[in-house]
């Protein structure tokens, strides 16, 4: 196992990212040419000059600057409510003791397993009872608290507080809540920036709720996608050009955080 | 999946051992000058309800936006419901004989399944297969990491515009890739096969990266000795993959499947976005689609509540099946294996 793998194993994953990353070409080759590129015999290599023309356009088409605000807003709002509750809560499971806390855990696990589009009839009826259709409010509240940020947080915080600690803080006339925040925090930092990116990434991505629940005049960046590629006729340069500049936020998002992306998945393989 | 649960629930009795959680407070007096006791109590009340404390917020906001919508679907599915008018008169199981009557429901159905056949077995076998590439000494390891990653970040509606186009019947890149190696351009968006195999790319796409490097953590946490004699066997690089590897690695590999069924049996941003009729139902006789987007039609295109629960429902009843049925195949291929 000593030795450094081959140019076998190089050529390999290489091919396997250049995959990966051709269809994001794909997307920004097509949205910076005029819309007859699509029809041309073979595709361009390089990328052409027009793709803030087609942006310029996509601003036009749809509310492209409110939809970033609102996936900005109705993102951030929701990761930090689940970062602030599972903590709270997955602090409790891995360290304290208390009576219905093995039953209490094991349903917030069953749940995890329940496909989301089962509650999503109630939610709406729910919403418009509020009167919160349309309002990017409603498409934050399925998110504000998630099974698996518990079940996250408590895995991570099993391991991450060794128990002689908190032993040690009470003896010394701790109040609970004080081992929380001088003990808990802290060590829960690493586990609720992962969970942070998680839940932000996956209600930026988020398509169904959405689609019900908002309007296309106050859309999420998903749904103004959408919009864009609902019309009848299609102008690939248009839509693609669109397609790009939705995913660069998280794809900056990507670059900066990778790293915790990647021990996230992997911690979470480890500790499931 | 029970696998991988099953470490917090196991874990649990020691948990659960002394429920008042007294050690500590019956430690105190020993330790420091008795305290007067109201102080005392006060402690005691500390230590019995803070864990409550703690857990009640998110349990109060999981009733209301987790619970309680599960519970309410299957009320709703009862009645008449009326996406506008609301609440109407109780109709029994009559929501459920209509879904399951209309010839939709079986068509949406077998697209579901089909496409997550085409998708989950596929991307199982290459996110191992890359998983095993990146266990290795690779220079810039974290890097290569990140790279399989890439197309996780990219929203599946975003996803879907893409490979819509790449796609395309008339002027996409695969069908004028298959002109040049001299084959006749499929119609991806009107066969239903081809389809459903167009719409498995989105998925293996998005997923196998994330998979491998679930994958590649369990890899790692092999014992590297178990190689070291292997070697020393004779065994290449190759046939240590496929007996040592494979095995060790099992519990999390069914918990990809597991997780994979959940989520691609409720597919519906890839086929809808990749549809370009306007009443994006999954093609002009729904040659694509799938359970969800039968919900969504019930729901907000025909405006009736009531069958739309009875179809997320349905739709659960198949996860439910699917997953178990994943599970039992996946545990007889075990036991086959030890047999050998």
């Amino acid at each position: 196992m000593n030795r450094r793998p081959g140019f076998l194993v190089y050529g390999l994953l290489g091919a396997f990212v250049l995959g990966s990353a051709l269809p994001l070409y794909w997307s920004f080759l097509v949205g910076s040419h005029t819309k007859e590129v699509m029809t041309r015999q073979t595709p361009p290599l390089l990328p052409g000059g027009h793709f803030l023309e087609n942006a310029r356009r996509v601003f036009e088409t749809v509310p492209f600057w409110k939809a970033l605000g609102n996936s900005l807003l109705v993102s951030s709002v929701t990761a930090t409510s689940v970062v602030f509750f599972c903590t709270l809560a997955g602090f409790a499971f891995a360290k304290l003791r208390f009576r219905g806390s093995t039953p209490l855990l094991l349903f917030v696990i069953v749940t995890m397993a329940v496909p989301t589009q089962l509650g999503v009839v109630p939610l709406f009826i729910l919403m418009a009872k509020l009167g919160w259709t349309g309002s990017v409010w409603a498409a934050a509240i399925p998110w504000i608290v998630t099974a698996f940020g518990v079940f996250f947080m408590r895995q991570f915080l099993v391991d991450a507080v060794p128990d002689e600690l908190i032993e040690a803080a009470r003896v010394d006339g701790c109040s609970q809540i004080r081992v929380f925040w001088t003990v808990g925090v802290p060590a829960a930092r690493p586990a609720a920036a992962i969970l942070w990116l998680f839940t932000f990434m996956q209600v930026w991505t988020d398509f169904f709720w959405p689609l019900i629940v908002l309007s296309n005049d106050n859309p999420t960046v998903q749904i103004a996608l959408n919009q864009l590629q609902s019309g009848y006729y299609k102008d690939y340069s248009l839509l693609l050009a669109g397609t790009s500049l939705a995913t660069v936020p998280l794809l900056i998002l990507f670059v900066a955080t990778g790293r915790q992306f990647v021990s996230g998945i992997m911690q979470g393989a480890v500790k499931g | 999946m029970t696998q991988d649960l099953s470490t917090p629930v196991g874990g649990a009795p020691t948990m659960g051992a002394s429920p008042t959680g007294a050690s500590p407070s019956a430690g105190m007096p020993t330790r420091r000058p008795p305290a007067p006791p109201w102080r005392q109590r006060l402690h005691h009340w500390d230590v019995t309800l803070s864990p409550y404390l703690y857990i009640s917020p998110f349990f109060l906001l999981f009733l209301v936006v987790g619970m309680f919508p599960l519970v309410y679907t299957a009320y709703v599915s009862v009645y008449d419901w009326d996406l506008i008018g609301g609440q109407g008169e109780f109709v029994g199981l009559q929501n459920y004989r209509a879904v399951l009557d209309n010839p939709y429901f079986l068509k949406s159905l077998v697209n579901t399944i089909s496409i997550f056949v085409l998708s989950s077995g596929p991307q199982v076998v290459l996110a191992v297969v890359i998983a095993g590439l990146l266990d290795t000494r690779l220079r810039a390891s974290t890097l290569w990491r990140m790279s399989v990653l890439l197309p996780f970040v990219v929203a599946p509606a975003a996803v879907a515009i893409i490979f819509g186009s790449l796609y395309g019947d008339r002027y996409g890149l695969v069908n004028e890739a298959l002109g040049w190696i001299g084959l006749s351009p499929v119609q991806w968006h009107v066969d239903r096969l081809s389809s459903h195999l167009a719409i498995a790319t989105m998925v293996n796409w998005r997923w196998t990266g994330y998979n491998a490097l679930i994958l590649l953590a369990a890899m790692q946490a092999v014992p590297r000795d178990l190689y070291e004699s292997a070697g020393l066997d004779g065994a290449g690089k190759v046939r240590q993959f496929l007996s040592i590897t494979v095995p060790m690695i099992r519990p999390t590999v069914i918990f990809v499947i597991i997780t994979s069924t959940i989520g691609g049996l409720q597919i519906f941003a890839e086929p809808r976005l990749f549809d370009t009729t306007p009443a994006q139902n999954g093609g002009s006789d729904r040659q694509f689609g799938t359970m969800t987007m039968l919900v969504y039609d019930f729901g907000w295109h025909l405006r009736d509540l009531g069958r739309a629960s009875a179809t997320a429902w349905l739709l659960f009843l198949v996860i439910i099946v699917i997953a178990l049925l994943n599970f039992a195949l996946t545990r007889r291929v075990r036991s086959l294996g030890g047999s050998r």
